[in-house]
């Protein structure tokens, strides 16, 4: 509700409460001085450009016409003048803005060019749009693909104002992009569902994420550090809840975060041949939950966009028919195919959860083999 | 009076049953009101939950179907109708006609919107809600990813699209057969060239977004895949589909308005248009461009550069008539004697902001720098900039401007003052913060936001809370203008009013010029 406090704010029209009131395009360039990108700084500089003319073009127009609001007004006895053409002035006034327009699109068109020059990448990167996450693979990674979702790390506490809310406010996940520094990085874009839009303003890229056709986009960060930005496509009920983080680190960083990220890989396939206790298998579980079910389905899985888990007939009923939900999905509903997201593990930790949290209390235990040996049929 | 001069039925049947212009176009206008309100009421919603950070009044989907609705209801059922009810009082009136060329189809054109809005509006009410994919539906989130009401929505859109074909078809037959003898083309009003140019523009785009929607409906319950990339088809298809009728149709939304304001700047500046031949081969440009320039919308959708700088440079073109209309409206008051009454007052509020809306469009087209633009706040301000400062400014222009003429009784001069510039302060209020929260980052149709947008929004909604407000003062000024307002003696209520609807009584007879008027040599507009 709109509480006392937000009103009291309303009426000192708080401008002086956020230092950070932003009103421009980012520039390209960090606080310290230092280029982010060559392109972000190049379409800065050409939305700065076409500003200036056209605050010029408005101060001619705008001044004439006060001009003669001032001048030309009937109570000061003017007598209105009758001429209505000048073949010259009409001429004129469709000749130089054309010329001004050529100015303009002279430096549009090799900007443009350079943003479509996606050759000579050094790494690929498919990033693949969820409802309401995003996924990245690392395609030429040394040794095997390195892939993982990246989630909305913002509470539902702090979105329903239970909580304080932080300073990344829905701009924060809990598995960034990482990127090395000065890198040419190519990213391919796709999504799995409906259309996103894979967006991240200092470093200057956007670009659609269509499912069945991939996009090609491009970046080189000159500056290590955090790069956050959203999705800008509307996408579903959770569109304003999927945001990206991009952390650009150094090449030895990036080196050693991508051989941890192998061997969790490896830790995580180990795992599925291993038999876990219940207590391992909830905890995980709620965790996967939180992340791949909540917004959905609830934090107490009392339903909203999906159905109710606590007390549901799948949830509490056969473990083919509620694996057969997880992992394959429903179609024509938003229920996806988390199989394909999620490890075996996550898959049989979460399965376990929705079996025995919201007094669901079956007692069952789902392991990795039992999903394994699910999905082969 | 002769028993051959025929007044109005009386009750419900006049309005059910009638095939006058005059009745007609008030039906549209009173139900273009009540539409406007409609889609305003959910454009409070939306201010009201973004008034701040964090989730407050409504669901993210229920925000949706907000953003949606909002759309659809002021595009197609506030500014188009009420553009078609100025038509339907005006240019009989203005080329001395005694009607419109088809009043029977303009009477069913009038009567299937309604129970078309009925339906939209009741989607609200089904489960799974109302369409919830924005007003420009993109698949497969209006297919595939749709609430059950598409359906019903689809249903709704192809009504309104017979209703405008219809409205358009009468416009043009009314135009080119019933001109009172000695109205050359090059003499008709500006309105009415406006008109005659958007009725063609509605001809050829209403249908393509008819097949669009059909596209839709056969993907969702025939099994078609024309959208669905796994069906072989493509989603990006949608969107070429959807924007080719869509910019025509922002430009059928404007270039009416661009008439009314070539007839109204003239009469307070007591000087005639300048520049009347190139206005009318500007609107004429304008339209052509509008046909090759739809994919300025999709720059992000990973088009061919090739395909990319075509549209690009065929965008910034239209610079180049838009700006002739301008610099025409500013140098028709330049040296004339102007007054400052409250059709002239949404005239030169129109003039400014949508010149500073076309500013931003300039800047859009351009391809690279609308890679940051596009789906963001800054896109929302600039088309509000021309859709509320542009069409809805015009059109409050024109109610003020021929009320008198309609009802032969005057409005409130201050309280319509004062509605002015509470809608001019409150319109920037609202809408010029946009263009920082856009440019700094703020995705549009987001229910929720960063924290560093919050200021911004803020004022943004109290902006909104008071433009809302003001149109009630709009609506308590023209009842009372219509019940109670002082009467008008003279033909011409605005002494530099020029044209043949200012040659009529104030208010005109239920039939008019059934005998054709003379036609002076002078040029009407």
């Amino acid at each position: 509700m709109l509480n006392a406090r937000a009103l009291a704010a309303a009426a000192l029209l708080p401008l002086s409460a956020n230092a950070q009131n932003q009103v421009n395009m980012s520039t390209g360039v960090s606080d310290a001085g230092a280029v982010i990108t060559e392109l972000g700084v190049e379409i800065y500089d050409l939305h700065m450009l076409i500003f200036w003319i056209c605050v010029v073009i408005g101060v001619g127009v705008f001044g004439v016409m006060l001009y003669s609001i001032y001048a030309h007004r009937k109570s000061k006895g003017v007598e209105p003048a009758q001429f209505h053409e000048h073949t010259g002035v009409e001429i004129a006034w469709t000749v130089v803005p054309f010329l001004i327009l050529i100015g303009m699109a002279v430096p549009a068109t090799s900007t443009l060019l350079e943003v479509y020059d996606n050759d000579d990448a050094e790494m690929s990167i498919l990033i693949t749009g969820y409802q309401w996450k995003w996924k990245y693979e690392y395609l030429d990674a040394d040794g095997e693909n390195v892939s993982f979702f990246s989630n909305l790390a913002t509470s539902q506490e702090e979105i329903y104002n239970t909580d304080n809310k932080g300073e990344n406010y829905l701009l924060e996940v809990d598995e960034p992009l990482v990127i090395p520094v000065d890198t040419k990085v190519r990213f391919l874009i796709t999504a799995n569902d409906v259309i996103h839009s894979w967006w991240v303003p200092e470093v200057a890229v956007k670009r659609d994420a269509i499912p069945g056709f991939i996009n090609e986009a491009w970046t080189r960060v000159l500056q290590e550090g955090v790069y956050r930005g959203q999705c800008t496509e509307l996408c579903g009920a959770y569109h304003g809840f999927m945001p990206i983080e991009v952390h650009v680190v150094s090449r030895d960083e990036f080196d050693s975060w991508m051989a941890a990220k192998q061997g969790a890989a490896a830790a995580d396939a180990a795992l599925a041949a291993q038999q876990l206790s219940f207590d391992e298998l909830y905890a995980r579980g709620e965790d996967v939950y939180n992340a791949s079910c909540l917004a959905c389905h609830g934090a107490n899985g009392e339903g909203g966009l999906g159905n109710a888990i606590a007390g549901s007939t799948i949830a509490t009923g056969g473990l083919d028919s509620h694996l057969s939900v997880i992992v394959n999905g429903v179609a024509g509903t938003a229920m996806q195919a988390f199989g394909a997201q999620l490890s075996e593990v996550d898959v049989a930790a979460v399965t376990t959860y929705q079996r025995n949290a919201f007094g669901n209390n079956t007692g069952d235990v789902v392991q990795a083999s039992d999903v394994v040996s699910y999905k082969e049929g | 009076m002769g028993d051959h001069h025929h007044g109005p039925a009386k009750g419900l049947s006049r309005w059910l049953y009638t095939t006058n212009h005059k009745d007609i176009g008030t039906m549209y206008l009173w139900f273009s009101f009540a539409m406007f309100l409609l889609g305003g009421a959910f454009a409070m919603v939306i201010r009201a939950e973004l008034f701040q950070p964090g989730m407050q009044l409504v669901e993210p989907g229920f925000f949706n179907q907000m953003t949606t609705l909002h759309g659809l209801v002021m595009v197609f059922g506030a500014i188009m109708p009420s553009f078609v009810g100025l038509a339907n009082w005006l240019i009989p009136m203005m080329i001395g006609a005694p009607d419109m060329a088809l009043p029977r189809m303009n009477n069913w054109s009038f009567w299937i919107l309604p129970p078309a809005f009925l339906m939209l509006a009741s989607t609200l009410l089904m489960e799974g809600g109302a369409p919830a994919f924005g007003w420009t539906f993109y698949a497969p989130l209006s297919t595939t990813y749709a609430p059950p009401s598409v359906t019903f929505f689809i249903f709704a859109i192809h009504i309104l699209g017979v209703s405008s074909i219809m409205g358009s078809i009468n416009i043009i037959a009314t135009v080119m057969n019933m001109r009172a003898p000695g109205m050359t083309y090059m003499k008709m009003p500006l309105f009415v060239w406006t008109w005659l140019i958007t009725a063609f523009l509605l001809v050829a785009v209403m249908p393509v977004l008819a097949g669009a929607v059909t596209m839709m409906l056969m993907d969702i319950h025939f099994g078609t895949s024309f959208f669905s990339a796994a069906g072989g088809g493509d989603p990006v298809l949608f969107q070429h589909i959807f924007w080719f009728f869509g910019h025509p149709e922002v430009y059928i939304i404007i270039l009416p308005a661009f008439g009314v304001i070539s007839q109204i700047i003239p009469a307070f500046s007591r000087k005639p248009l300048f520049g009347y031949a190139s206005m009318v081969y500007a609107t004429a440009a304008i339209a052509f461009l509008s046909f090759i320039v739809w994919a300025h919308h999709m720059y992000t959708v990973g088009m061919p550069v090739a395909g990319e700088l075509f549209f690009m440079y065929a965008t910034m073109l239209i610079a180049v008539p838009t700006g002739v209309k301008v610099f025409n409206w500013v140098t028709t008051m330049w040296r004339g004697a102007l007054t400052f009454e409250t059709p002239m007052l949404f005239s030169i509020g129109f003039l400014v902001l949508f010149t500073i809306g076309g500013f931003t469009g300039l800047m859009l087209s351009i391809a690279p720098a609308d890679f940051q633009y596009h789906d963001t706040y800054f896109v929302v301000a600039h088309f509000h900039y021309v859709m509320v400062a542009g069409a809805v400014f015009s059109m409050t222009a024109a109610i003020y401007f021929w009320l008198p003429k309609w009802t032969g009784r005057m409005y409130d001069e201050t309280m319509g003052k004062v509605h002015f510039w509470i809608s001019f302060i409150g319109f920037n209020i609202t809408f010029f913060p946009q263009h920082f929260v856009g440019l700094a980052g703020m995705p549009r149709r987001i229910p929720d936001y960063a924290l560093q947008f919050a200021d911004f929004n803020m004022m943004s909604s109290i902006g909104a809370f008071i433009y809302g407000a003001s149109q009630l003062l709009f609506l308590y000024n023209v009842i009372a203008a219509i019940v109670a307002g002082k009467r008008v003696s003279d033909e011409k209520v605005w002494d530099g009013a020029e044209g043949l609807e200012w040659t009529l009584p104030s208010p005109p007879p239920y039939h008019t010029f059934e005998t054709p008027p003379k036609i002076e040599e002078q040029p009407a507009h």
